[in-house]
């Protein structure tokens, strides 16, 4: 299919006029009888066959195309009398106050109708859209309240709308009066066009009176198609069970009129047919009952189709369903590269790319051709230059493949090399979605590298994510430049990378660069060849007693020559292992001069996702996006591979401690409580001072926090430290930013300290006591949700009560937080989607406002800045001279 | 390496003025100049070096720059939207101060972007003038003159019985704390019009009102009681407490509740730092070039106390789009959301059907120059490598050539 070169401009919204709904109609539907005794459609029913084919194979009696390209078409209903559209009540009803009952000129004289003109064509003029409806507005309500008519002298009348669609004139002695559907047609008729467009309508397009409706256009079969259950029973649409309705009232009301039935039944007749155009609109208005279907199930109006999340507008328009898409488990894979995903052979079979057969590629579109859809890689179709699909499922293959010339085009399958888009949701930044080489493998899930799990926000406990197979050439080429993963290392949010080392790859980092690792010929070697170095091996750095290499040797041999590069490492975050400058005996500061890593341990400062101004940051600022792309490959696939090596693991003697430390903690615990019952006895005498603004209680409260969970906290881990050094998983986890922080340790080895529920004591439960094991009104740490003992010495059952009931706090946080900042976020996003940077650099909505005039007053893409800052100087002085300093 | 060792600053400036001066803006300039000395003192620098890092400059500099067609709304509203998941619902201490509790995180996110008349916590930062900005006696004596108080406030208990009329028994120590004098209070409880007031002979600190027979009403005991409680005796209405707080070796005073306008008037304020997280009041008072830089700094803080790194240029792109009409806009279907100029667009967002009923009686025209209806109707949209036209002066013959042309077409014919 080629597009279409027109492109639409703009949409114009109006009314219908009885005219052009029967200049568009086909027939006019006249029955309510929908099929005949063999379940053909009847002619004139609602199934009409000229409002469209629908079945398999069905011409159009109209247009003469079938079910695929019949558009289908309109019928209508002449309705006996008028019917108001409840979707214009408000319209009418200020369009009656408004305007004169008798003339039907708007209630304003003359002389201000003129300036008021002359006010809007100006306004109009100068597409002041906002304030023309203000006018409107203000004109509207001026009208409103002249109680006698300026051009006839009619005395006017308040006029009262009842929802949903009853009117009523306050007549003073005569009291309410109705107003019939053909009067308020006949008023809004009267109304001259320029006072229409003075109170803000069309005449053209929207003329008052044809909010009551005279004529009801039936729409298109294909709108309302009926489904044929496995009983072999049809089920019709909602609307077509709406429309019998309609016609069945409107029929029974013609004949009462025609047969001069008395009034009140005629007025009966007409208020249903009334109430049933009014449900197949809007089945959710106001003041209505609601329509129903026999079994009791609510019926779908036309307005409900439209509306909400899983309406047309957000469910079929914004966001549509769309074919070439796969989604299965995603499972890790370290060997694959960050820009790849593996593809099970399952779906690269159904997913397909559109090739041209060309005389370069003829003989290899063959060969697909012949594999045909079962064997991988093949073909699924082949289409014709005359535009025919044809299934290779079904075909002689053999004979097919013969045919094959220049111009056809083979659907063949998914294979190693194309570009694809993945995506998990919520999509909640553009990273969301980036584009991926496509690597065939075996088995049922998609295979992605651990280090682009952040920006997807991935993990692998049972995430699904999608695949999108892009058809077009335009669309395969704006993905490769422009969405590929390594185009996405950095974030524009905060200017930094985004895509990095996280959990084991620091900890085999922090290993392999410590200066403790000392590596043999076979482990270099292995290494090596786990990162697909080439090269020769360098000079061993110790050849007594035999050859040995340091991990940072290793690492300098993926590092550009010119590379420079001097930062304090994680592990510097304590104070104990800080240093101010080279030659820290901690090795705390990574120092890399010409390619050369001198010093320090690599870890989340330096190769750690989401961190600016890290070595990887510079990576692909200074030597490009593939360059850093193979560093994350091959280099920290050696972090693997050698925390493998090392057999890193943490258990549970990582966390014990000696019995001395165990005492000193009950020792800590039994001081902080002690001073908690002080604080508790002093509050019973009443001498507790409470401060300012606070009461007593709160006081009280506040004092007992602060001691168990702050102080009391501090105490242990200071007390709990020094057995635990660089050596322990745990802390080589905590210190390098791998997993955990101390806090973590704290409480896996002390104990968990006091529990909380909104920043206060666990207080709620039973009458003025929390669980009946303590005494009422006691206010002792145990009875309010301290918890003494910690992960590895376990919880007593109460313990683990209160554990579990702060716990419980943390996942209702997150369950009512998605939904509010979810919603948040689509606000924002229709705020700004429409903002763009033109070539001046302004920052302009698509009218043409300036918003910025230069973009974030720099004119900085915050994805290209350092850190946020355009140029970060110190940088680019280190990077210069940083060999020598 | 070099020898061409560089000897002065002005050899520096010299070269600066030569190779950088505009091709990078000035802010880079002065800090690429500022550093450079700072390094050419400590280390020492040779022109060669100090080229390349001239080089390198200009090369980042230049890669920095935004590309047209970048979709920056978007980029910015990803890029405040998306962290908003981490953030905790629960309010939090205000800074240093634990009597005041202050909407933080996402709630407060919220606030500012539905730019509500009122926050949740209204605080304000009260600087005082130097004359009292060093002592802590000068700085309680304006505190006091802004805290507003109410009979409540000095008060231990506030009686209100239909027999024997109100009683209000003050607290002499909360008296002195706000310097207030019973004669203060009775002549606010006078004014409220209740009935006679009088002290009690027995002590002094008990104030009696006589309630008139008319005001005797069961119903409405509740009622007056709370008229008692919170009659103000003085101070500025609106700020429920002040708190004074030592920054440094200033004292500020640290306000909850807002009332910008009479704060400002109030003598020993300092009106030049003032502030108070109610942007609406800033709108109103200082106008909306302040009420922008509220929000961009209320944003900041609040994602920066979450410890969330968001570039400041995404969050001015959002004050923007709220102020650039010149008064603030709310995110979402009251503000920027109902006043596109696009129908489908609006519908789309919230009230589907009555947006497009609205539009129907108007015979709006949507130019569907946004992305939402682009993407209703399936054309691509006006953005990225989507706003890439080709624009090309068609050949137009001359008019000998056209005869020409004319020839060849009548000849093939």
């Amino acid at each position: 299919m080629t597009r279409p070169p027109t492109r639409i401009s703009s949409v114009k919204f109006g009314i219908l006029s009885p005219e052009e709904i029967r200049k568009m109609s086909v027939t006019a539907i006249i029955t309510s009888e929908v099929y005949d005794n063999d379940g053909a459609p009847i002619d004139g029913g609602v199934m009409d066959r000229r409002l469209g084919a629908i079945e398999p194979r069905e011409v159009c009696p109209v247009c003469g195309n079938t079910r695929e390209s019949c558009p289908g078409h309109f019928g209508h209903i002449e309705l006996a009398r008028p019917v108001i559209h409840v979707s214009f009540v408000k319209h009418i009803h200020m369009y009656l106050k408004a305007t004169c009952r008798v003339c039907g000129r708007i209630k304003i004289s003359e002389a201000e109708r003129e300036k008021y003109i002359e006010l809007m064509k100006g306004l109009e003029e100068l597409g002041l859209d906002y304030l023309k409806r203000r006018l409107h507005e203000y004109i509207r309500r001026k009208a409103a309240t002249t109680q006698k008519c300026p051009h006839c002298g009619a005395k006017q009348y308040k006029i009262r709308l009842e929802k949903p669609h009853s009117f009523y004139e306050d007549r003073g002695e005569e009291g309410y009066v109705k107003l019939n559907p053909i009067e308020v047609r006949a008023r809004l008729e009267k109304i001259p066009d320029e006072d229409v467009r003075l109170l803000g309508g069309d005449p053209v397009d929207a003329r008052p009176e044809w909010m009551v409706l005279t004529v009801l256009p039936v729409p298109p079969r294909s709108v309302r198609p009926s489904i044929l259950l496995e009983t072999g029973i049809r089920s019709e649409d909602d609307l077509t069970h709406k429309l019998v309705d309609i016609i069945r009232v409107n029929n029974r009301l013609r004949e009462h009129i025609e047969s001069g039935a008395p009034n009140a039944i005629i007025e009966d007749e007409w208020e249903l047919l009334q109430y049933h155009v009014t449900t197949y609109f809007d089945n959710e208005a106001p003041g209505i009952p609601v329509a129903r279907h026999r079994s009791g199930k609510v019926l779908k109006g036309i307005a409900q189709r439209l509306k909400g999340k899983e309406g047309r507008f957000r469910g079929n328009l914004r966001g549509k369903r769309v074919d070439f898409s796969a989604r299965t488990v995603i499972s890790p894979d370290p060997n694959l590269s960050i820009n790849e995903v593996g593809v099970p052979e399952m779906i690269a079979k159904i997913l397909t790319v559109p090739e041209r057969v060309t005389q370069w590629n003829i003989e290899e579109m063959r060969k697909l051709v012949l594999n045909g859809p079962d064997k991988w890689p093949g073909a699924n179709y082949v289409i014709k230059p005359d535009g025919r699909r044809i299934s290779l499922k079904y075909v002689d293959r053999k004979a097919l493949a013969e045919t094959l010339a220049p111009g056809f085009i083979v659907e063949r399958h998914l294979r190693d090399g194309d570009i694809v888009l993945f995506n998990r949701q919520p999509s909640l930044h553009r990273i969301s979605i980036m584009a991926h080489v496509v690597r065939v493998l075996p088995y049922k899930t998609f295979r992605l590298n651990l280090l682009v799990c952040p920006p997807y926000n991935a993990d692998f406990d049972g995430d699904e994510m999608n695949l999108h197979v892009p058809q077009s050439e335009e669309a395969r080429a704006e993905a490769r430049l422009l969405m590929l993963v390594e185009k996405h290392i950095l974030t524009p949010r905060y200017g930094g990378p985004i895509i990095g080392g996280l959990q084991d790859y620091i900890s085999g980092a922090f290993l392999l660069t410590n200066k403790s690792t000392l590596l043999t010929r076979e482990d270099v070697i292995e290494l090596l060849g786990v990162a697909g170095y080439r090269g020769e091996l360098p000079e061993p750095a110790i050849l007594k007693p035999g050859p040995y290499w340091t991990g940072k040797q290793l690492i300098s041999l993926f590092l550009p020559k010119d590379f420079n590069y001097k930062r304090p490492a994680k592990i510097a975050g304590a104070t104990a292992l800080r240093c101010i400058d080279e030659d820290c005996p901690h090795d705390s500061i990574v120092i890399v001069k010409n390619g050369v890593f001198l010093e320090g341990v690599l870890d989340k400062a330096s190769i750690g996702r989401e961190e600016p101004e890290s070595l990887i940051h510079w990576l692909v600022k200074e030597y490009g996006e593939d360059i850093a792309r193979l560093f994350m490959d091959y280099v920290y696939r050696m972090f693997l591979r050698f925390a493998e090596k090392y057999g890193f693991t943490m258990g549970y003697t990582h966390l014990l401690l000696p019995p001395e430390a165990k005492k000193r903690i009950l020792e800590i615990i039994e001081e902080k409580k002690k001073e908690v019952y002080e604080l508790i006895e002093k509050y019973h005498r009443g001498e507790l001072e409470p401060r300012p603004g606070r009461t007593v209680e709160e006081t009280l409260e506040d004092e007992i926090i602060d001691l168990l969970s702050k102080k009391l906290l501090d105490d242990v881990a200071d007390a709990i430290t020094p057995y635990f050094t660089l050596t322990n998983p745990v802390i080589i986890m905590a210190r390098t930013g791998a997993r955990g922080n101390p806090v973590n340790l704290t409480q896996m080895a002390a104990l968990l300290g006091q529990q909380t529920i909104r920043g206060r004591r666990i207080t709620r439960g039973y009458l003025h006591r929390t669980l009946p094991h303590f005494k009422p009104k006691d206010l002792g740490p145990e009875a309010r949700g301290f918890v003494a003992h910690g992960f590895v010495d376990g919880l007593s059952p109460i313990e683990m009560f209160f554990h579990a009931a702060a716990g419980r706090e943390g996942l209702t946080d997150t369950a009512v937080r998605t939904s509010q900042s979810g919603y948040m976020q689509r606000r924002l996003i229709n705020a700004l989607q429409d903002l763009k940077v033109e070539y001046d650099g302004t920052v302009r909505l698509p009218t043409g406002e300036i918003v910025q005039f230069l973009y974030g007053e720099d004119g900085v893409n915050p994805m290209m800045s350092d850190h946020g800052k355009a140029v970060k100087v110190e940088r680019v002085i280190e990077k210069v001279i940083g060999w020598r300093i | 390496m070099s020898k061409n060792k560089i000897h002065s600053i002005k050899q520096i400036d010299r070269i600066l003025e030569e190779k950088l001066r505009g091709r990078a803006s000035a802010l880079v300039y002065n800090e690429t100049r500022e550093k450079v000395i700072e390094k050419y003192k400590e280390k020492g620098l040779t022109v060669e070096e100090l080229e390349k890092i001239i080089e390198e400059t200009i090369n980042r500099y230049e890669k920095s720059l935004v590309e047209p067609g970048e979709a920056v709304g978007t980029v910015a509203a990803q890029s405040i939207g998306e962290p908003s998941t981490q953030m905790t619902l629960r309010t939090f201490h205000y800074a240093g101060v634990r009597e005041f509790n202050v909407t933080l995180g996402l709630p407060r996110l919220i606030e500012i972007v539905d730019a509500r008349k009122k926050p949740g916590t209204p605080i304000m930062e009260i600087p005082l003038i130097d004359e009292y900005k060093y002592s802590e006696e000068k700085a309680k004596e304006v505190a006091r003159k802004i805290e507003s108080t109410t009979i409540e406030n000095v008060s231990k208990e506030i009686n209100v019985d239909p027999y024997e009329g109100a009683v209000i028994i003050l607290d002499p120590e909360m008296l002195s704390d706000k310097g207030v004098k019973v004669e203060d209070v009775i002549s606010i409880l006078e004014k409220l019009r209740l009935g006679k007031v009088y002290v009690d002979p027995e002590d002094p600190y008990t104030v009696h009102i006589e309630l008139r027979p008319e005001k005797v009403d069961y119903t409405k005991i509740e009622k007056i009681r709370t008229k008692i409680a919170n009659a103000k005796i003085k101070g500025i209405k609106g700020i429920t407490k002040v708190i004074i707080q030592k920054r440094g070796d200033e004292y500020v005073l640290v306000a909850e509740g807002s009332n910008l306008a009479e704060v400002m008037k109030v003598p020993g304020v300092d009106y030049r730092r003032i502030y108070t997280n109610n942007i609406a009041e800033i709108e109103a008072i200082l106008g909306i070039e302040a009420a922008r830089a509220a929000i961009i700094r209320e944003i900041k803080e609040v994602l920066e106390d979450q410890g969330l790194d968001v570039d400041i240029r995404h969050i001015m792109i959002l004050a923007d789009i709220m102020t650039w009409t010149g008064r603030i806009r709310q995110v979402g279907r009251m503000g920027i959301a109902g006043e596109k100029p696009s129908v489908l667009a609006r519908a789309t967002f919230e009230m589907t059907v009555q947006k497009l009923v609205e539009a129907a009686t108007e015979g709006a025209i949507d130019p569907l120059l946004g992305v939402t209806e682009n993407v209703i109707i399936g054309q691509q949209v006006p953005l990225g490598t989507g706003i890439v036209e080709i624009y090309m002066t068609p050949y137009t013959p001359k008019e000998e050539e056209e005869e020409d042309i004319e020839a060849v077409i009548e000849k093939s014919r």
